[in-house]
């Protein structure tokens, strides 16, 4: 039992996907702008990675292993497909506000890298919870800098005007340069309060690539952390 | 051909896929290290984002055709990672040099938002195929471009005593990418 709590509560916070492993820069980036988008992305992905991680790790006996990538491939890109026409059914707005992100899911780093990683190598229930805690990490991470963001750039928390805070938005948080600065501030802000300890990857590089398992060109081997995906 | 011009000074300068519409990043932040990796992998990227373009086009107006427009996520990514496969081992087998230089970056890309990306706004903005493809090329230069600069800026970033122990490595480095990004907000307002 306790096993299995370990499994599911890692992803929140000993190995967050977006602020320990660095994982899914893209998505993290790009829909924190608000709260709520940053959670609406968040729990589309959860989702996904969730349907994804059981179906994957039912079919893991069955998909040959030189294949194995289309095929994962193929079960994401399904699984966002529905996550696609429920969104655009029940939460128009939410659809309109992440665009091309939603079906940008389907090369999210994290996803691919917890079936190659995890959900082909363990049973269904394992393979669950680790979607769940992977995907509660990942929500909670953007959540988070969405308000950040959100309350600094738009003086707004989830719509709601903060009085004062709102008359004087500091915008450019709320733009680009603002999502690598927030993102910035709160990788350091981990370091300096865990001494260093929690972060694994110095460097962006091979190492949290979701594709280092199938690229085994001498090159990128050699070369380590220059090449990544 | 103004409208195309336009296309490319929007895609490379105002709305470059890297600093402002966030496609890509992490490639950006993974072999930006040195120049000469940022200029493989950005022409690599410039590469087979026009021949994924060249082959997705097409591949919408039949999904069109046959009302199956919603298959374009998978469809797409299968034909992009197709694509990659087959294009490494054309390279190989024909053109050893360009293979040598493109070959480390090309597995990679299979999974680069950056390029499944700006297929699927060619379609969304609904560019005709001439458009899409000018499109495609004008999004390669600008990681092109973004990759060059940020490459030097890290370069001098090496070995820096003066950053705060929490900030060295990655949290430095995205600052300095906020700070390139800010500096490409100037050219904001450029095209309408």
């Amino acid at each position: 039992m306790g096993k299995k709590l370990g499994i599911l509560t890692k992803g929140i916070i000993k190995e967050n996907p977006v602020l320990v492993l660095l994982l899914g820069t893209c998505p993290t980036l790009a829909t924190t702008s608000s709260a709520i988008n940053g959670l609406g992305m968040g729990v589309a992905a959860t989702a996904v990675l969730i349907c994804s991680n059981i179906v994957i790790s039912l079919l893991k006996n069955i998909i040959p292993d030189k294949v194995r990538i289309p095929c994962y491939i193929v079960v994401i890109a399904g699984f966002v497909t529905v996550v696609q026409f429920v969104l655009q059914a029940f939460v128009p707005s939410l659809y309109e506000a992440l665009g091309i992100f939603i079906p940008l899911i389907v090369v999210n780093c994290i996803i691919l890298g917890r079936a190659e990683m995890f959900a082909s190598k363990n049973n269904v229930l394992d393979s669950a919870l680790d979607g769940i805690g992977m995907g509660i990490g990942f929500t909670l991470a953007l959540g988070v800098m969405g308000l950040i963001r959100e309350v600094i750039g738009a003086g707004t928390v989830f719509g709601m005007a903060i009085p004062w805070v709102c008359d004087n938005p500091f915008m450019i948080i709320a733009l680009a340069p603002g999502g690598f600065f927030v993102y910035a501030v709160m990788i350091a802000a981990i370091n300096y309060f865990t001494n260093g300890k929690a972060i694994k990857k110095k460097e962006f590089g091979c190492s949290g690539c979701s594709m280092q398992a199938v690229c085994n060109q001498e090159k990128c081997q050699k070369e380590g952390a220059e090449v990544s995906c | 051909m103004l409208k195309i011009l336009t296309i490319l000074l929007s895609v490379i300068l105002v709305n470059n896929c890297i600093l402002a519409q966030f496609l890509g990043i992490c490639p950006f932040l993974g072999v930006s290290k040195k120049l000469d990796s940022s200029v493989g992998m950005g022409v690599a990227v410039t590469f087979v984002m026009v021949l994924a373009t060249a082959a997705t086009w097409p591949i919408q107006q039949l999904l069109n055709k046959y009302e199956i427009g919603y298959l374009q996520t998978v469809v797409f990514i299968l034909v992009i990672a197709a694509l990659v496969q087959l294009v490494e081992m054309i390279l190989k087998k024909f053109i050893p040099s360009l293979h040598r230089a493109l070959g480390v970056y090309l597995p990679l890309i299979t999974t680069n938002c950056a390029v499944l990306g700006v297929t699927i706004n060619n379609i969304d903005y609904s560019y005709t195929y001439v458009e899409s493809l000018f499109n495609a090329l004008g999004t390669g230069i600008g990681f092109l471009v973004a990759m060059i600069i940020f490459s030097g800026m890290r370069q001098k970033l090496e070995g820096n005593k003066f950053v705060p122990v929490s900030f060295q490595g990655v949290p430095i480095t995205l600052v300095s990418a906020s700070i390139l990004s800010l500096a490409f907000m100037g050219f904001s307002g450029l095209v309408g």
